[in-house]
């Protein structure tokens, strides 16, 4: 079973990768709306591919975070996508299968997954 | 309505991190003797006033601008009724809130509770510089994970990292459980 030696090993394994904070300028940001809509949607399984994958593909520029209703309940889960350099891209009824592939697509090839986005679903 | 109460409690809990609380308890305690389920939510956040406390459990009341109605509260309340339970808020302003839903386990209106770890993690792993405490109990045996006791092991490395996430998942999930197959055992 897990224990807490286990969590000592993890860090002294990660010491040496520590240096991707928040306010770093190369950072993108995933943002995931988990108000009451997005969690009835489905939010939470979204938010666990992306930081499952993150981890599976050892992803180190990317900070995963969440808000509230941003006031589009009807196209939830949303997640929203911030460049280092401020662009953002809003994806909406998003699943984890979909998460998975704008990890791939869109956070390591820097491709936008259109077909995913709010322009192509209004 | 959500599918599982641990969504409820992920939701609810969400508002203890919007309340600005430095530290949220959630428990969980199973009772197959009294056939009850009880979850508990406490925080240490701004609390409501004897006003709001009424209101919460109003679904077109919010706080938030964005659209005029809160389920959250509601469905909770709702989810723990439609099983014989009861549920009830107590609050103080500057204090902080507590939310206790209780549920007749063996209802067939009860939810199952679902995974709760997933539930700990999104909020943990979202709101690294917030602690929690969760509390699960099966009858006479418990088990617990504190956030204050991770952070003293990791030092400078972020509980928002996923690869600590990942571990404080299965932490979670193998403790529960072993604390469920603990408690048959002794029965």
């Amino acid at each position: 079973m897990k224990s807490l030696e286990e969590l000592k090993a993890l860090r002294d394994q990660m010491k040496n990768k520590v240096g991707v904070r928040e306010d770093d300028s190369n950072n993108t940001r995933v943002v995931v709306g988990m108000a009451t809509c997005g969690i009835a949607a489905g939010a939470r399984p979204v938010l666990a591919a992306f930081t499952n994958e993150i981890e599976k593909r050892n992803i180190s520029n990317v900070t995963i975070a969440q808000t509230g209703c941003i006031g589009i309940c009807q196209f939830e889960p949303v997640v929203e996508v911030y460049a280092p350099d401020g662009t953002k891209t809003t994806y909406v009824k998003m699943d984890a299968e979909k998460a998975v592939k704008v990890v791939c697509d869109h956070l390591v090839n820097g491709k936008v997954v259109t077909e995913y986005t709010i322009g192509a679903n209004v | 309505m959500m599918q599982e109460l641990s969504l409820n409690v992920l939701d609810v809990a969400e508002n203890s991190v919007s309340a600005g609380a430095s530290l949220i308890e959630v428990e969980v305690w199973e009772d197959p003797k009294a056939d009850l389920l009880t979850i508990l939510i406490r925080d240490n956040g701004c609390g409501m006033t004897e006003e709001q406390v009424r209101q919460v459990t109003d679904p077109f009341y919010t706080t938030r601008k964005t659209r005029k109605v809160g389920l959250g509260v509601p469905f909770f309340k709702l989810a723990a009724e439609l099983t014989g339970g009861s549920f009830s808020i107590t609050s103080e302003v500057g204090k902080g809130t507590e939310t206790k839903a209780v549920f007749v386990r063996s209802s067939i209106d009860r939810m199952p509770l679902g995974d709760m770890a997933e539930t700990m993690v999104s909020l943990i792993g979202c709101n690294p510089d917030i602690d929690f405490i969760y509390r699960y109990g099966f009858g006479e045996a418990l088990f617990e994970a504190d956030t204050r006791e991770f952070r003293e092991i990791l030092g400078d490395v972020s509980l928002a990292e996923p690869q600590v996430r990942s571990f404080i998942r299965e932490f979670i999930t193998e403790n529960m459980k072993a604390t469920g197959e603990t408690a048959v055992a002794e029965e």
